[in-house]
């Protein structure tokens, strides 16, 4: 039975979202399918734009800046950094405008909400595939060797995609009342680029600042693929810093999601 | 028995400027000036208004109930609230049973997806599971007739096919619940008749329907009962007929000749209030509600605003199904243009009308020649009476079609006919 009243429907969510499931995996399959289906190069976009960035970056910070990269080539040093951190980027911006994007579906049919940002934030998890992929394909030429511990890329890639979710969902709901999110967040995601260590490492900054970045959720995944990619040891203090952040974040978004998505189809 | 549907002083508040809500003049005024100042508006947003109000009512399972009641009288607020789309402000709802929402042909398409992905995508979206859409799949193909496009993007689709996968589509939900908002509106009249005899299916086993309608014809052949809505609040709730006849004596209120725009229910959404009030003529009796048959009808609109605008005036007669029989509009008439005016009345004369004896309702759109500013729906009415219009001592038959025309008929004696008939064959055979 279900009981509709003014404070909402509570209790049986989870139920919810399990009994939707499908419909999860296919609109994150349809984002996927519409966005490679519409662009000329396809797929082709998830490997050039982190392979241009890095280009550019390693001419510009490498050679020109000469940043320092941990004593690796900066080229896969920072190739590491754009993987994760263009997967968050894309991920953010395309959960944040899904549900604006959404509309027709949110005003006329019922389901539990967050699938439409949690789905577009998954759907953003083919891209750091294909790119990942790339990346093992230029490791060689750099003289990077492949060690066991790339396998912690998996558990790194699901943390981002948590942190991407976090900021996703957050955004989504907020952009739902106030369009401005829809201007303020690219800028927003910029700014938070270089207040990560994409392009530099994190020991460029004093001791005594490095606890600024461990707020950042994706300074300490961002380390995390590094170490995975260069078979360094890993900052486990940083990474469970990382995880704790991300699943406050994930937490604090999901209930104010929850308490914003009783309005939507009023307001969108 | 228990009811499958249980609703209870069910109400709906919606804040001005946020949904379907009607501003007097004066508040459309200061909104369209605030508008300049989002901040403002937002403050002089305070005043509210129940689209729905104490609403209560219990439905049996495997009943067909029917929802009417004119523009805005909150029959697709109350639809929103039982599909969960939009929650209540105050009262209760306890649904025994899976729901499935059916507001709008072709809810979750996508046009640059195939037939098949979009029945897949269309399907989860509306309720079903991966696996109850792979086991319908050829039945939902056949009920469309769409065999030979299901690979094709629906974006080449025609519109007919369209409508038609996107229906067999939600024709094959199986829901305890199904609600359903006037998508019988779209499609041929083949298909229309082939989706109601789907939802009469629906019902006969032994699920439950719940259906808005402005198809009168349709309501009356599908629901055993009805609820009539009336700005906000239930006015009866009875048997189909006897609720249509309630409904019908309630427009008769429209039915003067002359009404005023100024608060009335047909107004649609982002309307703002530029037309205040209709006045109909016919054949010299000003005002008036009847016509004959063939006879002239001048359609009187008066407008005032705030702003000096190119007035517009689009005129569509429907017929009591709600269907457009003919429409007119100033804006495509040469000689028809009008001086740019803040105020004014525009009537428009339709002579020799050819409608059939019945009730006919009036839209009204007044527009600035590149947008409509004002619309309101069924702004009037106006019963054509029986003529004797072409003179034979009779009225021509209704029932034949929706309007009459003249013709003129001819007839050539069989034999010039075969003399005809001999010379073709003769040239033939030269």
């Amino acid at each position: 039975m279900v009981v509709i009243e003014g404070s909402g429907w509570r209790g049986q969510e989870l139920r919810e979202l399990w009994a939707h499931r499908d419909l999860f995996y296919f609109l994150a399959w349809r984002d996927v399918k519409v966005r490679y289906q519409q662009t000329v190069l396809g797929a082709a976009w998830a490997i050039l734009q982190p392979l241009i960035s890095m280009v550019v970056f390693t001419i510009l910070f490498g050679r020109l800046a000469r940043v320092p990269s941990d004593g690796q080539p900066y080229a896969i040093f920072s190739y590491a950094g754009l993987l994760a951190w263009n997967f968050f980027s894309t991920a953010v911006t395309n959960g944040s405008n899904s549900l604006i994007g959404s509309t027709n579906l949110i005003t006329k049919v019922y389901f539990p909400r967050v699938i439409v940002p949690a789905a577009a934030v998954g759907a953003s998890l083919v891209d750091i595939a294909i790119a990942s992929l790339m990346l093992f394909a230029i490791m060689p030429f750099y003289g990077v060797g492949f060690h066991a511990s790339l396998i912690m890329l998996i558990p790194l890639v699901a943390l981002t995609t948590l942190a991407a979710g976090a900021f996703g969902i957050w955004t989504s709901a907020l952009n739902v009342k106030y369009r401005d999110i829809r201007y303020a967040l690219p800028f927003a995601i910029q700014i938070m680029m270089f207040l990560t260590p994409v392009i530099y490492p994190v020991n460029m900054l004093p001791e005594r600042w490095r606890w600024v970045l461990r707020l950042n959720p994706l300074s300490g995944i961002i380390e995390g693929f590094r170490d995975a990619i260069f078979g360094r040891a890993f900052h486990w203090t940083g990474l469970g810093a990382s995880a704790a952040v991300t699943l406050l974040l994930l937490v604090a978004s999901v209930s104010i999601f929850r308490r914003m998505e009783q309005e939507f189809a009023d307001v969108i | 028995m228990k009811p499958i549907i249980k609703v209870d002083g069910l109400g709906k508040r919606y804040r001005i400027g946020q949904g379907k809500t009607y501003g007097s003049l004066r508040e459309s005024m200061v909104d369209r000036l605030t508008a300049l100042f989002r901040l403002q508006n937002r403050k002089s947003a305070k005043t509210d208004c129940w689209a729905l109000r104490d609403v209560g009512f219990e439905v049996q399972q495997g009943e067909i109930l029917g929802l009417i009641g004119t523009n805005g009288a909150g029959k697709s607020t109350l639809l929103k609230i039982l599909s969960r789309i939009t929650r209540p402000t105050t009262g209760r709802v306890e649904l025994h049973g899976r729901v499935g929402s059916l507001l709008e042909v072709g809810t979750g398409f996508h046009p640059e997806l195939t037939g098949r992905d979009n029945i897949f995508l269309s399907g989860v979206i509306l309720g079903m599971r991966r696996a109850e859409i792979v086991s319908k799949f050829d039945e939902i193909v056949d009920f469309a007739g769409v065999e030979k496009f299901i690979d094709t993007p629906v974006k080449r689709y025609s519109s007919g096919m369209y409508v038609r996968l996107a229906f067999a589509v939600a024709a094959h939900l199986q829901p305890e619940i199904m609600l359903i908002d006037e998508v019988l509106a779209v499609g041929d009249a083949e298909f229309q008749k082939k989706c109601l005899g789907k939802i009469r299916n629906v019902a006969r086993s032994g699920r439950t329907v719940v259906f808005i309608s402005h198809n009168m014809a349709a309501i009356e052949t599908l629901c055993d009962r009805c609820l009539l809505l009336k700005g906000g609040t239930m006015v009866a709730n009875g048997p189909t007929h006897q609720v249509i006849a309630d409904y019908i004596a309630s427009m008769a209120q429209w039915q003067t000749g002359t009404v005023s725009l100024l608060h009335h229910p047909g107004r649609t959404g982002s309307s703002d209030h530029s037309m205040t009030s209709v006045t109909l003529a016919a054949d010299g009796v000003d005002p008036a509600s009847v016509m004959q048959m063939g006879g002239t009808l001048e359609v009187k609109v008066t407008f005032k605003r705030v702003r000096p605008v190119l007035p517009v005036i689009g005129v569509v007669i429907k017929d009591s199904h709600g269907i457009a029989i003919l429409g007119v509009n100033n804006k495509f008439i040469a000689s028809n243009q009008f001086e740019r005016t803040a105020m004014g009345t525009i009537s428009c004369s339709l002579s020799d009308l050819p409608l059939l004896p019945g009730n006919y309702s009036l839209d009204l759109y007044f527009g600035d020649g590149t947008q409509d500013i004002d619309v309101v729906c069924d702004a009037i009415s106006v019963e054509v009476l029986p003529a004797d219009v072409f003179g034979a001592g009779q009225q021509p038959p209704s029932g034949t079609g929706i309007i009459y025309w003249p013709a003129s008929f001819a007839l050539t004696d069989g034999s010039s006919q075969e003399c005809k008939l001999t010379d073709v064959s003769a040239r033939a055979v030269a």
